[in-house]
């Protein structure tokens, strides 16, 4: 990239005018694009195509882990290191161990929920361009943000610029690298 | 994916807020409650309160640590005393705050948007004071590590078949799980916080929390996934939670604990007692910081009809209990509830009885549910019923059980009240600097219930 661009921004003012840019831009062919919201909605996911991710493969990979070591560990130290005989009754009572290993399995679960959607997100982040754009601040409270990056092999300064000028935005910046 | 969750729309009524909210405004008003250099009398009082009553609760301690669990009330037979009565309490009002925030989000009811994070402060907070009372009652509360398994020269284990260490793990890996939930929750308005910040190092420090928070829709939807794995899992935790801790009474064989029905019955007491603490933060709350709008007379009526479900399935383990004394022809079974009904505690029992069988029963009425003052008062009596009630169960089922001989009564010192008062300050000092610090009402959930959020249906092509 010879100028240093992130991408173009545009700024709209309610939900249903991003989610008709982000599908209008989409459908141009766009891909390297983002959309920034002050709340979680549906539709957005839906033109932008996000709805896979490996959060559920994660989670459920903690929670096996999570659980296979609630139960070892208890095994182990009940059967292995410090057996107790009391009155010739198993060693390795099972039905005592549920308890124990279910909660690990909650624990190691909620953990890798966390830690997954945090490395899935790539956060933390201490530093990202969009927060170049002054007006940005408002992608917190009000204001609903398209952005098309320069990574994007179609992205054009100019025309990318002129093509979000079509869709009604409030406003377009450019977004400092 | 081909086949995207059906998200049912559910006909919500349209109180659960005030007409008239913008983006902006539902964000003004929350984040004013923090972002202001004007600090309200109200939270003076209440802070000055928890203060003063932390005090009393470091004084207990330290004269606890100094001469030993003998300054409390309990001698053998009754060992628990107000510890447990206390530990089991708090953990019971917990459970409402992940109720609202895991199973209410799962079940798709909206109008916890707005009350699920100080709920889930609540919990936390709650968690805190309950985990105190096992420690402390520990005797030796600096070796409470012995509690968990590493490897130590002594060559020692815990038992991993006592219901007490399930506890340990229950207890911590709920406290664990309900931070995770009310963090992730709070990470999008820690950034919208970070935006509003006039001062320099206060948008460091909610910058640092937020850790680059910048609502992408990439992330938006990952963090959906995230909660509703969250709230999948916390779901069962809460419940396994209590009956965890109705273990520890009916693997026991003391009359009047050993019975298979506790845990439900532990559980639904507990979501009794967690929200009769929700309306009682609620009703001041949304009065001080004039939230009306946003926490509506219908979410205090849900909550109050949650109140009154929970406190008939109450009712009905206590006549459950009586009828299992009568129907198991065990003769200590059938004793130990005779003493309860007309021992030594009979005027406690009638009073448990008034508060939380008699009393919810007004909850019937609509026009007791639209009243704050009223709901105020009733979740009051509640939290004292529910408190009985654990008191009821541990004291006069140890007091009075198998041989005559070694029956014993108990009953509170000071400093069994002084430690339990003092939680009550830990809890309210935790809790204002909480409201202080940090927005108590869901920014963004609270943005998803406005009419404006939905996106308009456009014909595709």
């Amino acid at each position: 990239m010879t100028n240093a661009v992130y991408g173009v921004m545009a700024e709209f003012d309610t939900p249903t005018d991003l989610v008709n840019a982000a599908r209008a831009a989409h459908q141009r062919g766009y891909r390297k694009l983002d959309a920034y919201s002050p709340f979680p909605i549906e539709e957005l996911s839906d033109v932008l195509h996000l709805h896979r991710n490996k959060l559920p493969l994660i989670v459920l990979i903690g929670g096996l882990i999570g659980g296979l070591t609630g139960y070892l560990l208890q095994y182990y130290v009940t059967v292995i290191h410090y057996p107790i005989n009391i009155a010739g009754r198993p060693l390795h009572s099972w039905p005592s161990y549920i308890i124990i290993t279910f909660e690990l399995t909650i624990l190691f679960a909620s953990l890798s929920a966390v830690v997954g959607l945090l490395a899935l997100c790539g956060l933390p982040m201490p530093y990202h361009p969009v927060f170049n754009v002054p007006r940005f601040a408002l992608a917190s409270n009000d204001r609903f943000f398209l952005c098309i990056e320069a990574a994007d092999p179609m992205f054009d300064r100019k025309q990318t610029s002129e093509f979000l000028g079509t869709l009604a935005p409030r406003e377009v910046s450019e977004v400092a690298e | 994916m081909a086949d995207q969750p059906q998200v049912i729309e559910r006909e919500q009524s349209e109180q659960i807020i005030a007409p008239g909210y913008t983006f902006a405004t539902v964000t003004d008003q929350i984040s004013a409650t923090v972002l202001t250099k004007h600090t309200s009398l109200f939270w003076f009082g209440g802070f000055m309160a928890g203060v003063m009553l932390l005090g009393v609760f470091l004084l207990g301690v330290t004269v606890l640590f100094a001469k030993g669990t003998g300054i409390w009330g309990i001698r053998t037979p009754v060992m628990w005393g107000f510890a447990i009565t206390n530990f089991v309490w708090w953990i019971g009002i917990g459970h409402a705050g992940t109720l609202i925030s895991a199973i209410l989000l799962l079940l798709n009811q909206r109008w916890r948007n707005s009350i699920n994070r100080f709920a889930e402060a609540m919990t936390l907070f709650a968690v805190a004071c309950a985990g105190m009372f096992p420690v402390l009652h520990l005797g030796r509360p600096w070796l409470m590590f012995w509690l968990f398994p590493y490897p130590n020269t002594m060559n020692i284990e815990p038992n991993f078949r006592s219901p007490l260490v399930w506890d340990v793990f229950a207890v911590s890996t709920y406290a664990t799980v309900s931070l995770l939930f009310w963090f992730v929750g709070l990470i999008p308005d820690l950034g919208t916080l970070r935006d509003r910040a006039g001062h320099r190092g206060l948008k460091m420090a909610y910058g640092l929390l937020a850790m680059g928070w910048r609502g992408s829709a990439r992330h938006w939807s990952v963090y959906e996934t995230a909660s509703l794995l969250l709230a999948g899992v916390a779901t069962p935790l809460v419940l396994s939670v209590h009956t965890v801790v109705s273990f520890d009474f009916t693997i026991a064989i003391v009359p009047g604990w050993h019975s298979t029905f506790f845990p439900p019955y532990f559980v639904a007491g507990a979501i009794y007692s967690g929200f009769a603490m929700v309306l009682a933060l609620a009703i001041p709350l949304r009065k001080a910081y004039h939230l009306e709008g946003l926490i509506t007379d219908k979410h205090l009526d849900n909550a109050a009809k949650v109140m009154l479900a929970t406190g008939l399935i109450v009712a009905y383990a206590y006549l459950l209990e009586l009828f299992n004394a009568w129907y198991s022809g065990d003769v200590y079974e059938m004793q130990a509830f005779w003493h309860r009904m007309t021992g030594p505690y009979a005027a406690d029992y009638w009073f448990l009885v008034a508060c939380n069988i008699i009393s919810p029963n007004f909850l019937w009425i609509k026009k007791v549910r639209y009243s704050p003052v009223l709901l105020f008062i009733s979740s009051i009596v509640v939290l004292v019923g529910m408190w009985l009630e654990r008191y009821m169960i541990i004291v006069s089922s140890l007091a009075q059980d198998y041989l005559p001989s070694s029956w014993g009564l108990f009953h509170g010192t000071r400093w069994d009240w002084a430690t339990y008062l003092g939680t009550i300050g830990l809890f309210l000092f935790m809790f204002f600097l909480f409201i202080r610090a940090l927005p108590m009402i869901s920014i963004f959930e609270v943005r998803t219930l406005l009419p404006q959020a939905k996106v308009a249906k456009e014909v595709k092509g």
